[in-house]
C-alpha cells in the first residue's frame, strides 16, 4: 500500500498521521517485522501478539503516567489519574470499588432499555432511505446506555459530548495534539470535573438506584472513594461509555457491508453475531493501541527498552499477528480461536467490556435484521482524528427500507 | 520443509518407525511424523487397550464428574494411518535385531524407534493392604472411573496419601464434592517436593481453608480391612486411628524403563537418557542414531540448568519434545534440532490456579515477587547461584512470560522487576526442598545428574528405609536449609502463620 520506504524509527509516525486512519493495518503490518522498534522520538512500539501480552502482565510495566519520563495527555497526568492509570496496590482498590458497582445484575437490567433504544433509533429512519449509521445511531445508543447506568442526565448531553472528545484527544502521543487541542482538553477537563462534583453532591442527597449513587454512598466493605477518585473516576466512566462503543458498533456493520458473504451467514444464523461481534473486537477494534512505561530496563524481542521510556502496545496489531493467527487478514467470525486483545488485557483489561457486548450484539441483531439491502454510500468513510480511539466520523448507509 | 530426507524416508524404502507409548507423547510424535511427510508404516504399541487420552482430568474433572472417563480421548490433529497395537505391553528390546518384544511373543520390527513409555502410579507398598477394596492409584482412566464411582457413592472419609500435585487435586475435588478428606505427606508440607517448603506452606494453608485435615510429617503406617477385604481403617505414624472407605494412593510415579533392562541403553529408573535431539544413548554413552526418547521417561539436557539430565512429568513437555523427536527421527544432520522447551506446568486446586515456569528444584531459594498470600494471588522466583532459574504464580498464571524471559536470559537473582505490586522490601527466603525421596510425592520437574551414563548413586540406608512411604521421617533436619539467609522466622511465603496446627 505505501510504497516510500521508511525507517523503522518513523512508521508510527505514519499510524499517527490522519491520512493513515481509515486503513492502518498495512503499516502494523509492517511495524510486526521488528516486533519491539524504538522510534525517533525515544518510545518503543510493540507489534507482535507474544511480546504484548508479555508486557501487559509484565511486573516491570507501568499503568501511571507519573512514572514516565514523558507523560502523555490531559487525561492522563492531572493531580489525580482515574485508574486506568494507576498502578498496584492503588489500582487494585480503585478497580474493585468499580468493579463492585459494576455488577452483572446492574448490567442486565440494561437489556430491555438497550433493546427498546435500538429499535425506536431504527424506527426514525422509517421513511429513509439512507442514514448516517455513526450520528443517528452507533453513537446515540451507548450514550444512551451509559447516562441510564451512571445517572447521568441525557440532556445535558451536549455538554458533555465535547469534553468526551477534547479530552479522549489526548489519548494519541502528545507530539500528535496542535496547542489548541491541549488547550481544549484542559478547559474540558476543568468543566467536566465541576459538572461532576455538582452531580455527586446531587447523588449524595437523593440517592438513586444508579452507578454514581453507588460510589457516592461509599459503603463498600472495602473501602471508599476519595472525592478527587470519585471525580475523575465518573468523568472516566462517562468518557469510556461515549468514545469505544459507538466504534465497536460501527466497525462491524464496516466489516460485514464490506464482506456481503459473512453478512449472508448472519442473516441465515443470528447466533453468529456473538462471535461476529468477537472477531470486529479482533479484526477493527475501538482500541487500537495503549501505552506504558517502563519501571526499570526491560530486555524483549532482542531490545532492551530503557526505564521510564513510553512504550505504545498496538493491540490491533497484535490481534493480527500471523504468529498468533490463522489467516488473520481475514475477516472470519467462525474461527475457532480467537483471543483477540480488543479489550487489552492484565489488570487493566476493560471493565465495561460486559457492558459493551451487550450493547453491540442487539444493535447488530437488529441492524442486520431489520435494513433491507443496506449498502455503504461511500468507502472508506470520513475518520476522526484519534489514533488510539479510532473510529469513523459519519457512515452513510443507504437501503431499500425498514423491516419491522 | 526438509532439505533431504534419509533415503529410508520415502522413495523405495519408506522404513517403518515404532512408537512404545500410546499416550500423548506417542499421538503427537505420530502426527509429527505425518504432518513433516513420513509416507512409511507406522505402528504404535500401548498396553492399555484406550486409544490415546488425556491424563490431567483424571484427578479434577473426572472425579468432580464434570466429563466421564470416556471423554477424555485425545482429540486429533490429522489422520496417522498408523497400525495400532493396544494393550500390548513390550517387554524387551533387542537391538542388535531390531526389533521389540511383546508379552505375548510378537516381534515388531523397527527402522527407528521412539520410546514414550512414560511412567506408572508407584504402588502402595504392602501388596495386600494395596489390593484392599477401597485402595486406589489414579493414573489410568480405569484407575480414574473406579475412584469416581466411589466417590460418588459419598464415602465416610477419603485417606489420601501423598501431598503431590495429584494428591492435593483429589483432596480438592473431594472437598467440592462436600467428602471428609485426610491428607499425609511426609515431608513438611504438600507440594514440598515440586515447589519447596516455603511454597507448600501456602498450599498447606489453602488445604485447611478448605477443610482438608492436613496431615504434614506423617506417614501411613498400615491399610487395614475388614473380613470382606474392604478397606475399614488406617493406622498413621501419628498414632491416630482413622475409619476410612477408600484411600488414594498418590505417591508419584515409576518410570517405565524395565523392559530396557539388558538392552544396551542409557536407561535404568531415573528413565531413559538423551541427548538435546532426543536420541537416546547406549550404555557406553554413544549417542544413537535411530532410537529416539519423549515425554516423561526421558532424561535430557537442557542448557539452563548446567548440564543436569532433567525428567519432566508435565503435559507441555510431553507434547513438544514429542514434536521434536519425531521432526528429528525424519531430519537429517541439517535439519535436526534441539528440544529447547522450558518445563512449565499448572494445577488447579481448592480454587486457585498454580502455575510454574523453568525448574522450581533446581533452585536453593524463593523469593515473593508480587501480590501475597493473603490475596491468594502471588508470583514468586526461585533462584540459585545468583540467577533465576524458574517462577511460581498462583492466580497470576499470565504474568510468567516476563519470568520466562528473565530465565532464558539467565537474569540475576533477585529479579530487578520494580513491581509495583511487589512487596516494599524483597526477603530471599530458603527453598526449602526436602532431600530426594523425603517426601512422598514426585517434584515433576527434576534434575536427575550429570549424562549420558553416570550410574545411579549408591543409596545409603537411611535413604533406603525412605524408599517405603509408611516409614515416618527420623529427627530434624527434615530440609536443606540454606546457610546465608534471613533469620528462620522467615521460612515461608506467608506473611502471617495461618491459624490452627501449621506442623512446621
Amino acid at each position: 500500500m505505501i510504497q516510500t520506504p521508511v525507517p523503522p524509527g518513523h512508521l508510527f509516525d505514519q499510524v499517527l498521521d490522519p491520512a493513515s486512519r481509515a486503513n492502518p493495518y498495512p503499516l502494523y503490518a509492517r511495524l510486526r517485522q521488528t516486533p519491539v522498534s524504538v522510534q525517533a522520538d525515544g518510545s518503543y512500539v510493540v507489534s507482535t501478539y507474544r511480546e504484548i501480552s508479555q508486557l501487559l502482565h509484565d511486573p516491570r510495566i507501568s499503568s501511571d503516567e507519573r512514572k514516565s519520563a514523558h507523560p502523555a495527555g490531559a487525561l492522563a497526568t492531572t493531580e489525580t489519574p482515574p485508574f486506568i492509570f494507576t498502578d498496584p496496590p492503588e489500582h487494585t482498590l480503585l478497580r474493585r470499588l468499580v468493579m463492585h458497582q459494576f455488577t452483572p445484575q446492574r448490567i442486565a437490567s440494561l437489556q430491555a432499555d438497550i433493546e427498546q433504544a435500538v429499535n425506536s433509533l431504527l424506527d426514525a429512519q422509517q421513511h429513509q432511505q439512507q442514514f448516517d449509521l455513526v450520528q443517528d445511531f452507533a453513537y446515540p445508543l451507548p450514550v444512551m446506555v451509559i447516562c441510564r447506568l451512571l445517572g447521568v442526565p441525557r440532556e445535558d448531553e451536549p455538554r458533555f459530548r465535547g469534553w468526551s472528545a477534547a479530552l479522549v484527544r489526548t489519548l494519541d502521543p502528545q507530539e500528535s495534539l496542535s496547542e489548541a487541542e491541549v488547550q481544549q482538553a484542559r478547559q474540558s477537563s476543568a468543566q467536566m470535573q465541576a459538572y461532576m462534583q455538582d452531580l455527586s453532591e446531587t447523588r449524595r442527597a437523593h440517592p438513586q438506584q444508579d452507578l454514581i449513587s453507588g460510589l457516592v454512598a461509599g459503603d463498600d466493605p472495602d473501602g471508599r472513594l476519595s472525592e478527587p477518585d470519585l471525580l475523575v473516576t465518573m468523568r472516566l466512566l462517562l468518557i469510556a461509555g461515549h468514545e469505544t462503543t459507538v466504534n465497536l458498533i460501527t466497525n462491524s456493520m464496516l466489516a460485514l457491508l464490506r464482506h456481503p458473504e459473512v453478512f449472508d451467514r448472519l442473516r441465515r444464523n443470528p447466533a453468529l453475531v456473538i462471535p461476529t461481534v468477537e472477531e470486529v473486537l479482533r479484526y477493527d477494534p475501538p482500541v487500537q493501541f495503549r501505552t506504558r512505561t517502563t519501571l526499570t530496563e526491560v530486555p524483549i524481542a532482542g531490545v532492551t527498552i530503557p526505564k521510564g521510556a513510553r512504550v505504545t502496545l498496538v493491540l490491533a496489531s497484535g490481534s493480527r499477528d500471523p504468529a498468533r493467527f490463522v489467516e488473520p487478514e481475514r475477516f472470519w467470525p467462525e474461527r475457532d480461536d480467537n483471543e483477540h486483545f480488543g479489550f487489552g488485557g492484565g489488570d487493566h483489561y476493560c471493565v465495561g467490556a460486559p457492558l459493551a457486548r451487550r450493547e453491540a450484539v442487539p444493535a447488530l441483531k437488529a441492524l442486520t435484521r431489520r435494513l433491507v439491502a443496506p449498502r455503504l454510500v461511500s468507502d472508506p468513510p470520513p475518520y476522526r482524528r484519534n489514533a488510539a480511539l479510532r473510529g469513523p466520523e459519519h457512515v452513510q448507509i443507504a437501503f431499500d427500507q425498514l423491516s419491522g | 520443509m526438509m532439505s533431504s530426507p534419509p533415503s529410508w524416508v520415502n522413495g523405495t524404502s519408506p522404513g517403518r518407525v515404532v512408537i512404545v507409548g500410546a499416550s500423548l507423547a506417542g499421538l503427537r510424535a505420530a502426527e509429527t511424523l505425518r504432518a513433516e511427510g513420513f509416507a512409511g508404516q507406522l505402528t504404535l504399541i500401548g498396553d492399555e487397550p484406550y486409544e490415546p487420552y488425556d491424563r490431567p482430568p483424571l484427578p479434577k474433572a473426572v472425579q468432580a464428574g464434570w466429563i466421564s472417563e470416556e471423554h477424555t480421548t485425545l482429540p486429533r490433529r490429522r489422520d496417522i494411518a498408523a497400525e495400532w497395537l493396544l494393550g500390548a505391553t513390550a517387554v524387551a528390546l533387542d537391538l542388535p535385531n531390531r526389533h521389540v518384544q511383546l508379552a505375548d511373543g510378537c516381534r515388531v520390527p523397527f527402522d527407528r524407534l521412539l520410546i514414550a513409555t512414560g511412567t506408572r502410579s508407584r504402588p502402595w507398598p504392602d501388596q495386600e493392604q494395596a489390593a484392599l477394596d477401597g485402595v486406589f492409584t489414579i493414573r489410568t482412566r480405569d484407575d480414574a472411573a473406579r475412584l469416581h464411582a466411589r466417590l460418588a457413592a459419598g464415602p465416610k472419609r477419603v485417606l489420601i496419601i501423598g501431598g503431590g500435585f495429584t494428591g492435593s487435586e483429589v483432596a480438592s475435588v473431594c472437598r467440592e464434592l462436600g467428602l471428609a478428606v485426610t491428607l499425609t505427606e511426609r515431608s513438611a508440607t504438600p507440594l514440598a517436593g515440586a515447589l519447596g517448603q516455603a511454597a507448600g506452606a501456602f498450599a498447606a494453608a489453602l488445604q485447611r481453608r478448605n477443610g482438608v485435615d492436613l496431615r504434614c510429617n506423617t506417614t501411613v503406617l498400615a491399610l487395614e480391612g475388614d473380613a470382606h477385604k474392604r478397606l475399614r481403617r488406617a493406622r498413621l505414624s501419628d498414632g491416630d486411628e482413622l475409619d476410612v472407605d477408600v484411600a488414594v494412593v498418590a505417591l508419584g510415579t515409576l518410570r517405565n524403563t524395565e523392559w530396557l533392562q539388558g538392552a544396551g541403553l542409557a536407561a535404568d529408573t531415573r528413565g531413559v537418557v538423551c541427548d538435546a535431539a532426543c536420541r537416546a544413548f547406549d550404555a557406553d554413552g554413544v549417542v544413537t542414531e535411530d532410537i529416539f526418547v519423549a515425554g516423561d521417561v526421558a532424561r535430557w539436557p537442557h542448557s539452563l540448568y548446567d548440564g543436569e539430565l532433567l525428567v519432566v512429568e508435565h503435559w507441555s513437555n510431553a507434547v513438544t519434545q514429542a514434536e521434536t523427536a519425531a521432526h528429528n527421527i525424519l531430519a537429517t544432520a541439517a535439519t535436526r534440532r534441539a528440544h529447547k522447551h522450558l518445563p512449565s506446568f499448572w494445577s488447579n486446586q481448592f480454587g486457585v490456579n498454580i502455575k510454574a515456569i523453568g525448574v522450581p528444584t533446581f533452585a536453593d531459594t524463593i523469593i515473593l515477587t508480587q501480590r501475597s498470600t493473603e490475596e491468594r494471588r502471588l508470583v514468586a522466583a526461585y533462584g540459585r547461584g545468583g540467577r533465576i532459574v524458574a517462577a511460581l504464580a498462583a492466580n497470576a498464571p499470565r504474568t510468567l512470560p516476563a519470568y520466562q524471559a528473565l530465565i532464558e536470559a539467565r537474569a540475576p537473582f533477585p529479579p530487578e522487576l520494580h513491581a509495583s505490586d511487589g512487596p516494599a522490601e524483597l526477603h530471599p527466603v530458603p527453598a526449602g526442598f526436602p532431600h530426594r525421596g523425603q517426601a512422598t510425592h514426585d517434584p515433576g520437574a527434576a534434575p536427575t545428574g550429570a549424562g549420558p551414563n553416570t550410574p545411579e548413586p549408591p543409596v545409603d540406608e537411611e535413604a533406603l528405609k525412605l524408599l517405603d512411604p509408611r516409614v515416618p521421617l527420623g529427627a530434624p533436619p527434615l530440609v536443606t536449609l540454606h546457610t546465608n539467609e534471613t533469620s528462620r522466622g522467615q521460612q515461608s511465603l506467608l506473611h502471617e502463620e495461618p491459624t490452627g496446627a501449621m506442623r512446621l
